[in-house]
């Protein structure tokens, strides 16, 4: 579809901009949501609307107080140090674990591979919300609830999935010669892993490590359950502020939040890019 | 020169018969690859499939009836609940015993409790005769059948001792039962009435809004993975930024942003009555109720559903249209038989992942449901944390998980589980 053919009729002339149009409503529908949260955060005034001096792009209806707010805040302050403190570790265990995993996935005569894929995948498919029951009860029983480590394993197995997925799609394309070679030239499993492979499989366990991090980081429901006031985490802050009162300091933090996004979001496109060459294919 | 006519068996290089050296070359291989997957497989049985069975299993547990009331248990086994009698003496003393020591131990009023959800009251009848229990004197010549009833008179009715004796076996189909709005009644299983039945209603909405999701998702992705799949790759990838961009922010982020948009005094109100569509006094209720569950979870999926599509629409070669026209199809014909069923395998992944990651949804309907929008999962945690009754969320999360797995199973074989595509 590079374009309209000459020879295109008026119908087919109509139809062919009607549906760019479409296309264009549709990607409007999925941005522009998360665009508007960006200027409103700036409200000089405690409104969750364009204020007429905002409109006029008068500097009196713009201010940062909401984000002074935020780094003023000390509930806000805390779920933030929460947060930062929980989402690396729960990130260091999933991707240590998933990326082994994913390796022995990937050898050839795996028993039952199919079933442990399945069960691996499991917490990205189970509704969070039972899995949240389920580790509540779990943890309480084994005093694990409302401590810092039950949140962190709570999340660990949550990002699981997602390294998994990522880290096996990587080694599809992954050469198996290489560690042959490697072993031939008297390389021990130890030296192969760190030297020839993992440099080769980097990109795809770095790409899975963000998004457990980004799973860990945007959780909302199991710690919910599972944590209790001293874990209280950004989402947590936000989810409580948005239920009762809403208070515009959420616009601040959301905006930072989409800033955080977008930086993942690139970091993650390239390294997908990067792992494609490496492995010789054809970036698309 | 050796012999080539020996039949012997194939040695490997140390003289063990190849086959066998083979079998244990294999074996060793398979050894490795489980040594490298059991660390996480434990952590996972451990940290996630077990509380989630033990969560299931509470959906049939009920020890506490046995436990508290281990006299009344055994004594109630021969009386027949149908005759009409209440039971004899002996099961009224029994009771009297268990609750003395069950009001000793201050646990007389959870069994109340757990009763009470399958017959509402006995859960005051316990309490209140369970303040009189500590005094209870075993030892004097009571008539406890007179002694019972007088302290309260529940006690005569025939219908608390038959909720006893149902619940007093470890294992029961009740939460399961309540869960589907029916209950033990005289005559086995039964509906409960009209006005009780919530549960079913509930899942019946979680569906059907589910569905309207998938379906909105489908119609608004397929255009949007069209365009991807067929735009030259530098404008394609441009593009694919604002698919993706969704995908990575943060779902609190995309609930508030629909929260602001869709109030009363929100964005779209206010762009409405500024052109003059909407009077200023009869702004739109669209949040708080089902349509703002549905646009918002709309917005929050659409990516799951346009990955999966885009990647089969983009091996599809764009010679099989062209050949179509030349054959004389008209651009509807060529679409609809020959474009459009190679791409319902996209269509099919999309839509089982999106249907399963919306049936189980729980914080966007919470935020933007109301009363009306809200979900199974919303009802489970709200038994949960509000109203205890774990049994039961046990039993709803059950049926929840049930349909989620049949889904997944039916996802793994069409798609394959490793060929989940995240960006």
């Amino acid at each position: 579809m590079s374009g309209l053919p000459p020879y295109a009729s008026t119908g087919q002339r109509t139809w062919y901009y009607t549906f760019r149009v479409i296309c264009g409503l549709i990607f409007f529908f999925l941005i522009a949501p998360i665009v508007v949260v960006i200027p409103l955060s700036f409200n000089a005034q405690d409104f969750f609307t364009f204020t007429p001096e905002m409109l006029r792009l008068d500097p009196e209806g713009y201010s940062l107080k909401h984000y002074r707010n935020f780094f003023s805040d000390s509930g806000w302050q805390a779920a933030l140090w929460n947060s930062v403190r929980i989402a690396p570790v729960a990130t260091i265990l999933s991707v240590s674990l998933g990326t082994l995993a994913a390796i022995g996935l990937s050898q050839d005569h795996v028993p039952a591979r199919r079933a442990i894929m399945a069960i691996l995948i499991s917490p990205m498919i189970v509704p969070l919300i039972i899995s949240a029951a389920g580790m509540y009860f779990f943890f309480s029983r084994i005093g694990l609830q409302g401590s810092y480590w039950g949140v962190v394993l709570a999340h660990a197995a949550l990002g699981i999935p997602f390294v998994i997925i990522t880290v096996t799609a990587t080694l599809v394309g992954f050469d198996r010669s290489l560690t042959r070679a490697a072993a031939n030239m008297g390389a021990d499993p130890v030296t192969t892993f760190f030297r020839v492979q993992m440099p080769l499989i980097l990109p795809g366990v770095i790409s899975g490590a963000l998004f457990a991090f980004i799973t860990s980081f945007d959780e909302v429901v199991v710690v919910l359950f599972v944590g209790s006031a001293g874990q209280k985490t950004l989402p947590w802050q936000m989810f409580l502020g948005l239920r009762e009162q809403i208070s515009p300091t959420i616009l601040a933090v959301a905006t930072i939040l989409v800033v955080v996004s977008i930086a993942l979001l690139t970091t993650v496109e390239l390294l997908r890019r990067r792992s494609e060459r490496l492995r010789g294919m054809s970036p698309s | 020169m050796s012999d080539m006519t020996d039949t012997g068996p194939v040695l490997a290089a140390d003289g063990t018969p190849l086959k066998r050296s083979l079998a244990r070359a294999l074996r060793r291989q398979k050894l490795r690859a489980l040594m490298l997957i059991a660390p996480l497989l434990l952590f996972i049985l451990i940290s996630f499939i077990l509380p989630v069975g033990d969560m299931l299993y509470r959906s049939v547990k009920n020890d506490i009836v046995s436990k508290t009331l281990p006299n009344t248990v055994v004594a109630l086994e021969s009386w027949d609940a149908n005759s009409g009698d209440l039971p004899e003496e002996a099961v009224f003393a029994a009771m009297a015993t268990d609750l003395k020591s069950a009001a000793a131990a201050k646990i007389h009023t959870k069994v109340g409790g757990r009763l009470n959800y399958e017959n509402p009251g006995i859960s005051s009848l316990f309490r209140k005769t369970g303040r009189k229990a500590k005094k209870f004197d075993l030892e004097a010549e009571t008539v406890w059948k007179d002694e019972l009833i007088k302290i309260n008179k529940g006690w005569g009715d025939t219908d608390v001792w038959r909720t006893i004796q149902t619940y007093s076996s470890p294992i029961t189909a009740g939460y399961f039962l309540n869960a589907i709005d029916m209950r033990v009644g005289p005559d086995g299983p039964e509906a409960r009435p009209e006005e009780e039945q919530i549960y079913m209603k509930l899942l019946k909405r979680t569906l059907w809004m589910s569905m309207m999701i998938t379906v909105s998702c489908i119609l608004l992705a397929y255009p949007v993975a069209w365009i991807l799949a067929n735009l030259p790759a530098r404008k394609a990838n441009l593009l694919m930024i604002l698919v993706l961009l969704p995908f990575w922010t943060s779902l609190l982020v995309r609930t508030s942003a629909w929260k602001i948009l869709l109030q009363q005094q929100g964005v779209i109100n206010d762009i409405l009555v500024w052109l003059h569509i909407v009077p200023d006094d009869a702004r739109l209720v669209i949040i708080n109720n089902q349509f703002g569950t549905i646009v918002a979870m709309t917005h929050i999926l659409l990516p799951f559903m346009i990955l999966p599509m885009y990647s089969v629409m983009q091996t599809i070669p764009v010679s099989y249209l062209r050949a179509a026209k030349s054959l004389g199809a008209t651009d509807w014909t060529a679409f609809w038989r020959v474009y459009f069923p190679q791409t319902i395998p996209g269509i099919g992944a999309g839509s089982i992942l999106v249907f399963i990651l919306a049936i189980g949804y729980y914080i966007t309907p919470a935020l933007v449901g109301g009363t009306k929008g809200t979900f199974i999962s919303n009802q489970i945690a709200f038994h949960i944390s509000t109203s205890l009754n774990w049994g039961l969320a046990a039993a709803l999360g059950a049926i929840l998980l049930a349909v989620v797995l049949v889904l997944y199973w039916a996802y793994d074989r069409i798609v394959g589980i490793d060929n989940v595509k995240l960006g």
